[in-house]
């Protein structure tokens, strides 16, 4: 199959067929916002922040999930999609507690860098402040769901690296949590390997390994991408 | 089984039948206000009176007045009985010889029967729901015979397209197409699904073709599949009706008794199996990739869209998905042919269409009107006006993805575009009327909830933005809110309708901003006025 050639941000280039509208997009040197993407886990659409405009589509696609054809026409970032960005990270601010002086990933946040990305000075919204839990009963990594931002990173981590599923997702709405097992206590989780993936997937600080405090989380979501590729066949 | 085993059935059925019938609706309405035990009762007087051998008492379907119910009909003679208690049994059986009694009369000329036309509910209430030779004996299942033997997938395919049919479930998209695109794309199975997950506040319509003409949808659903190239199908029903799902159930055992299901059916090589999921209470499983996800045992959730489930559905597989009413369309059409279903309507929206009329109306119940009729046709002839004279403000139609629709726009004629041209969608047929006395912020708001109790969670628009949303117009009803946050509520609308993920949270702004922009007053004038609930 031929290679593609389309128009992002007015720039003429070529992409790999089958290659997603957020590869070509990065190829082409253009940063876009993203989320629940991780390099080397599977795709779910889920925090719209790399929906882009695509000439002759009546609605927002996301990039993530969009694969290039012929032709295409893409903007990445017309005013209206950066306000649409900054609206949403603001919505995910204010959602849960997301409280930076005294979280493990201060610094190394992804969510901290959207919002920095995006020009959040400020949320417009009022904070829900929920009543989340901590669960720190696994004797290696705990989990504050006042962090959380329902990316379910760490559910396809689980589910379709490490082949576990541990995690997953119960409730529907604001109510959604991450849960672990038969929503118990993830110390008790019979399936867990404690092999940390989700950890290294984890966008914020909402899960994280025991003894790190404030700022001391690394960031290490590539690690998951460069298992996949320590996986890949080479003779 | 061949067409004469199924005209025999009929016939048999015919001869069988007494002459004297009395029909009692048993659909889920009538049944709780008491059907059953008025049924029990009519039989009681009549075996004490020794008629029983003479009168048949059978239990059917939605007569469509469901505010008036239960509801009695005389057959052959069609009197029909209106608000009917136990306590009635022995007038209407007397009535049988000595004419209709005033009390209970229920007015047949009234616009509420003359101005519909049912296709969709032509049987309803007039045969047995859980026995298949009623259905035969009205001509059931002979239009899937004549499908089978007489025509080929495509000719079955340009019918539907000629006729011009479009989906039901409320987006309105052509059917015949729909058909076409999964009857192309290449998979080694196909799967047909009935999406009977109908979750609108205030719609019943599926639910009642469902309890009282489940037949008729199976049918449908053969034909579809015989043209898509489908052996196996599933009807996604929500749990919260029972009575429908006994019913289907029913329906396809004796269905497959007959061979009009499962293998070979009419001695062809044409296999068609249905079974029935259950949904476990999720609105959004009611989107068809979240519905597709529910049978295959995942979590309800909707994926984005393209690839659509007519290339990529269950299984990964090529998927019909259709509505219940749009199924129930097939057989009339291929009876009476493309032509005769095209000259009901209008240009772009052709056949009838089914509602729920409720709300502050003297006629609540299930009707089934041809697209082009007005707003106020619907409102003021067949549902009669409000109950105590108070002049109607508005209709809500489409339920949470819908809009409400001011009275001074009534004359807008049913369709499609007309309707999505003054702000709602025709949706899957609720029907709300409103009254002088409704407020207008407290309607927005009450589907706001609901959809911030029925968003998945899955993507960030529709998960906060409803509760955001839901917050901004309990403040402002509280008179709490200031005037920036009527902005805050339109840039949340845009914000959901233009990014979230499925239809849930890209309609769920629609009844907020179709009653700004009809009573945007009544949103101004709850700015900084403190109101007192306590009353």
């Amino acid at each position: 199959m031929a290679a593609k050639t389309l128009t992002i941000d007015d720039h003429l280039v070529s992409a790999r067929p089958g290659e997603t509208l957020l590869e070509a997009i990065r190829e082409a040197g253009i940063v876009i916002p993203t989320l629940c993407h991780l390099d080397g886990l599977s795709d779910v659409g889920a925090c719209r922040l790399c929906l882009v405009e695509i000439e002759g589509q009546r609605r927002l696609q996301p990039a993530c999930m969009t694969m290039v054809s012929e032709g295409m026409v893409v903007r990445t970032s017309t005013p209206r999609l950066q306000a649409y960005r900054r609206q949403i990270v603001e919505l995910l601010f204010a959602e849960r507690n997301h409280v930076c002086a005294v979280c493990v990933a201060s610094g190394n946040c992804e969510l901290q860098r959207l919002a920095a990305m995006v020009g959040m000075d400020h949320v417009r919204y009022d904070y829900l402040s929920p009543d989340c839990s901590v669960d720190i009963s696994h004797p290696r990594f705990g989990i504050d769901h006042n962090r959380c931002v329902l990316c379910t990173r760490c559910v396809r981590a689980c589910d379709e690296i490490e082949g576990v599923h541990t995690w997953d997702v119960a409730g529907r709405g604001v109510q959604a949590r991450v849960i672990t097992d038969m929503n118990q206590p993830w110390g008790t989780s019979t399936t867990c390997t404690s092999c940390g993936k989700c950890q290294l997937a984890c966008p914020t600080g909402a899960i994280f390994p025991r003894g790190v405090t404030v700022g001391e989380r690394p960031h290490a979501s590539e690690r998951i991408a460069l298992i996949i590729e320590a996986r890949k066949q080479r003779w | 089984m061949d067409l004469h085993e199924l005209e025999a059935i009929a016939e048999r059925e015919q001869a069988q039948r007494p002459h004297l019938r009395i029909l009692c609706c048993a659909a889920a309405g009538c049944q709780a206000s008491g059907a059953l035990e008025i049924k029990r009762r009519l039989e009681l007087v009549l075996s004490a009176a020794g008629k029983l051998a003479e009168v048949e008492v059978t239990p059917v379907g939605c007569m469509g007045l469901c505010g008036h119910g239960p509801l009695v009909r005389i057959e052959p003679e069609g009197t029909v009985f209106e608000r009917v208690t136990p306590a009635d049994a022995e007038e209407i059986v007397s009535a049988l010889e000595q004419g209709p009694c005033n009390v209970l009369h229920c007015d047949l000329n009234h616009p509420f029967f003359t101005r519909q036309q049912p296709i969709v509910l032509r049987h309803c209430g007039r045969i047995n729901p859980e026995r298949i030779e009623d259905y035969i004996a009205v001509g059931g299942y002979r239009t899937l015979y004549h499908v089978i033997h007489d025509l080929t997938p495509a000719e079955v395919i340009q019918i539907i397209a000629r006729s011009g049919l479009r989906g039901r479930g409320g987006a309105g998209y052509p059917t015949g197409l729909k058909w076409a695109t999964v009857a192309k794309s290449p998979g080694e199975r196909k799967f047909v699904i009935c999406n009977a997950d109908e979750g609108d506040p205030g719609a019943f319509m599926d639910r009642s073709v469902l309890e009282s003409d489940p037949h008729l949808v199976l049918e449908g659903m053969a034909i579809a599949a015989y043209a898509v190239g489908a052996e196996q199908g599933f009807i996604y029903v929500r749990g919260e009706y029972p009575l429908a799902i006994e019913r289907l159930q029913k329906a396809i055992v004796q269905a497959r008794r007959l061979g009009l299901l499962g293998a070979q059916i009419f001695e062809s090589g044409f296999n068609f199996r249905v079974d029935i999921r259950v949904g476990a209470g999720a609105f959004v499983c009611g989107e068809e990739t979240a519905l597709i996800a529910s049978i295959e045992g995942r979590r309800g959730q909707p994926r984005p869209r393209p690839p659509y489930p007519a290339e990529k559905g269950l299984w990964g597989m090529p998927t019909l998905i259709n509505n219940v009413e749009t199924f129930a369309n097939v057989t009339a059409i291929i009876e009476n042919g493309p032509e005769w279903f095209r000259q009901i309507g209008t240009e772009k929206s052709k056949g009838t269409k089914v509602f729920a009329l409720t709300g502050k109306i003297r006629n609540t119940g299930l009707i089934e009107v041809p697209m082009g009729i007005t707003l106020r046709e619907i409102v003021y002839e067949i549902g009669d006006g409000t109950p105590d004279g108070t002049p109607v403000k508005a209709v809500q139609t489409g339920g949470p993805s819908g809009g409400c629709i001011p009275a001074e726009l009534f004359d807008t004629p049913v369709d499609y575009e007309s309707l999505a041209a003054v702000g709602s969608i025709m949706g899957s047929g609720g029907m709300v009327v409103m009254d002088e006395h409704t407020n207008m912020v407290d309607v927005a708001r009450f589907y706001i909830e609901f959809c911030k109790d029925e968003s998945c969670g899955k993507c960030i628009p529709c998960r906060v933005g409803t509760v955001q949303l839901f917050n901004l117009l309990t403040k402002l009803r509280n008179g709490q809110a200031q005037p920036r946050d009527l902005d805050t509520i339109e840039e949340l609308c845009e914000l959901m309708r233009e990014t979230s993920l499925c239809g849930l949270g890209q309609s769920a702004p629609n009844p907020v901003l179709s009653t700004l922009q009809y009573f945007r007053h009544e949103y101004e004038q709850l700015i900084g006025v403190e109101v007192d609930h306590g009353s």
